[in-house]
């Protein structure tokens, strides 16, 4: 019984750690949380003139000293227009350094519509000390994007990379 | 204090050889002397974890910042969740489980008594841990007792301390399970058969086989969340590919079913009050039981109704809607059968009952509020809101604590030997039960205004609310010292206990020990027919 018990509970403490990979595979199932895969061009491209959607740029910087921001802050497209934008990220440390930025979007059911042709998401970047980066994103708004969205926003944040997380301890949060 | 309990518990009992002084409760093997540790380490816990609550509520009684800074607000935040229900409620059903079930199946122990002494004794340095933490730079975990990342990834060193706390306090919970599990299914009486157990012994089988399928689940969590601070792995952390909602998962996935840990006693002892006062026997005993094992099955069907609003799809709202709906059929069945039990029997209203009448009126509206939430749309509203704090207090004070008041009141005879003042346990129900409606009832009303939770600060508009909230809490706070008194009194100065003094009474511990319960109980087993 002892035995038997214990070894149920060693089981669920496994369990527990068996939920990663289980949620990750739900997520790619499901193809909820895809930002990892690629954007393809929408089918209809024709551009939805009838419509204004306003896209808000916002960039962030985790655990490393950059500096990093949009080259506008928002702007009116129609969906189906093709659309550029400049991020520019400076390297304001003595030191080269690796970061990598993730996106994420709000509100979530726009992720979906939002097809990027061009990002620097999920690339190396290497920076000089000192060393300046303009980024171009190339993205269209699918016309299929669901008449209450009126307002999406794109979200960056650069993480370090090879660099462990942010010291334990340090308690700060920058960006 | 334990000793003074104790000092009239063995009095009577001729083969109690044991230590005596602090050696006897370091090493002792007993239940009932584990039970009365437990017990009183989980009062200590209910004080210090109330004395912040007193914090969180003097900050709160007038808008802007008076009294604490916002980190301290939110440390004392985070610890009183964590100390109430890790420090408090639980070793106090522990307590009850270790006392009474032994008494209540005609063994004359627990299991694994060694076993039973270290479950207990882990729990002290967990919760000097938990206290020590306030005070290490950084200071105590802030991020609620939910322990969200990515917050508690980036937290200072209390936070390992708030992970180690919780690693031990839930070894302790599974070898206390395991162990009364074993009991349990091992060494019941003769004749006593699974469906003749009393329903706490019932409610206990269930809830600790809940405690040895989850707390290992959270105890998985933590260590994930442990080894992304300091070991470079990612499992949360978006910077390496991982997923803070990943997090809710694990940790609701224990959180619902600890939520059932702590109902399904109180369930139990209210089992055992209602029918003794209304000297009829439980209604429904079968359906009790299949009620019980239902709540504990569903709740690992429900998570996800904590996570509304982090974006899950549409058809797993409706599922996680409709699922934590189904919970209100079997609980329903309960509230049901303990009225159906009061429904012509020859009611007496001593402070025992008193208490569970009150945790059937609050239990209930508790469980209504649930039921709002559980409607997704609905949840998305008030999610974070008063409303949700209203909710739980309602099902965790005027549902657990105020069921582990009426257990107290209720076998506290049979434990010590000798009776309470019926007058001033009569005053302390009255008074906790007004103030607590005082410090809570207004809490539905700030949630559905808006005000959110977990902030020192508010909108004038919440003004007046805070304020009778804030000062129905101080008066709970103050009723509880009331208690202590009460049990003290008891101990030192109460009359003696009849050897049944609840004639409604007919567990074994009633009808077949002499009170107060000799220190070692049935060496033989008494036969059940």
């Amino acid at each position: 019984m002892l035995v038997r018990l214990a070894l149920f509970a060693v089981a669920m403490f496994g369990f527990g750690f068996a939920m990663v990979p289980f949620y990750r595979a739900i997520c790619d199932v499901t193809g909820l949380n895809s930002i990892t895969k690629r954007d393809s061009v929408p089918t209809n491209t024709q551009v939805d003139t009838s419509r204004w959607v306003t896209i808000e740029f916002d960039a962030n910087t985790r655990g490393l000293p950059w500096s990093f921001a949009p080259g506008s802050r928002s702007m009116r497209v129609h969906p189906g227009e093709l659309v550029h934008v400049v991020y520019e990220v400076r390297n304001q440390s003595q030191q080269v350094i690796v970061g990598q930025a993730i996106p994420s979007y709000g509100p979530q059911i726009a992720a979906g519509y939002f097809r990027k042709l061009e990002c620097f998401c999920f690339q190396k970047q290497q920076l000089e000390p000192g060393e300046t980066r303009q980024m171009p994103v190339v993205f269209v708004i699918d016309p299929l994007l669901p008449k209450e969205v009126a307002t999406v926003t794109l979200s960056y944040t650069f993480f370090e990379l090879n660099a462990a997380t942010p010291a334990a301890g340090s308690g700060k949060v920058s960006g | 204090m334990s000793t003074a309990v104790h000092g009239h518990t063995h009095g009577h009992d001729d083969h109690a050889h044991h230590p005596t002084g602090l050696r006897r409760f370091l090493t002792t093997t007993n239940h009932k002397d584990i039970g009365t540790m437990y017990l009183w380490f989980a009062f200590a816990m209910f004080l210090t974890g109330g004395v912040m609550a007193l914090i969180i509520r003097a900050e709160l009684f007038q808008p802007g910042l008076q009294i604490t800074h916002p980190d301290f607000f939110n440390q004392m935040i985070s610890l009183h969740g964590l100390i109430m229900v890790f420090g408090a409620i639980m070793p106090a059903f522990v307590g009850f489980a270790n006392w009474q079930i032994p008494m209540m199946i005609g063994a004359p122990d627990m299991a694994f008594p060694r076993l039973n002494n270290w479950s207990f004794w882990l729990l002290p340095p967990a919760a000097s841990l938990l206290v020590v933490s306030l005070f290490v730079p950084g200071g105590a975990v802030a991020a609620g007792w939910t322990l969200y990342p990515p917050l508690t990834v980036q937290m200072g060193m209390g936070m390992d301390l708030a992970i180690f706390a919780l690693h031990i306090l839930g070894m302790s919970s599974i070898l206390g399970s395991i162990n009364i599990i074993t009991t349990i299914l091992n060494m019941r009486a003769p004749g006593m058969t699974l469906m003749k157990m009393p329903l706490f012994v019932w409610t206990w089988l269930i809830t600790a086989y809940l405690l040895v399928a989850v707390m290992p689940v959270l105890a998985g969590a933590v260590t994930m969340v442990l080894t992304d601070r300091h070991f470079g792995t990612h499992f949360f952390n978006p910077a390496g590919g991982g997923d803070p909602v990943l997090f809710q998962h694990v940790f609701w996935f224990f959180g619902h079913p600890e939520v059932y840990i702590i109902a399904i006693p109180a369930f139990g002892v209210i089992s055992q009050v209602i029918p003794a006062f209304s000297r009829k026997p439980l209604f429904g005993y079968t359906s009790m039981v299949y009620a019980t094992a239902s709540i504990a099955i569903l709740s690992f069907l429900v998570w996800a109704h904590h996570m509304y609003t982090t974006g899950i799809p549409l058809e797993a709202q409706l599922y996680f809607m409709y699922a934590t709906s189904l919970i209100a059929v079997p609980t329903g069945v309960k509230v049901f059968n303990w009225v159906a039990t009061m429904w012509k029997g020859s009611l007496s209203f001593e402070t025992p009952m008193l208490f569970a009448i009150g945790f059937l009126f609050l239990f209930t509206i508790g469980g209504f509020t649930g039921l709002v939430l559980a409607i997704t749309p609905v949840d998305i509203q008030l999610h974070d809101t008063y409303y949700v704090v209203a909710h739980f207090h309602y099902v965790m004070v005027a549902g657990a604590l105020f069921s582990a008041f009426a257990g107290i009141y209720f076998w506290l005879p049979k434990w010590i030997g000798r009776m309470y003042d019926e007058k001033l346990g009569k005053w302390h129900f009255w008074l906790s039960f007004i103030t607590f409606n005082l410090a809570f009832f207004v809490q539905h009303f700030l949630g559905l205004a808006g005000m959110p939770r977990r902030i020192p600060d508010y909108a004038l508009q919440f003004a007046d609310f805070n304020m009778v909230s804030s000062i129905g809490a101080f008066g709970f706070g103050l009723s509880q010292l009331l208690f202590l008194y009460i049990i003290v009194k008891a101990i030192r100065s109460g009359e003696k206990a009849p050897a049944r003094p609840w004639e409604g009474a007919d567990t074994l511990e009633w009808t077949h020990l002499p009170t107060p319960a000799p220190y070692h109980s049935f060496e033989t087993p008494p036969l059940v027919k």
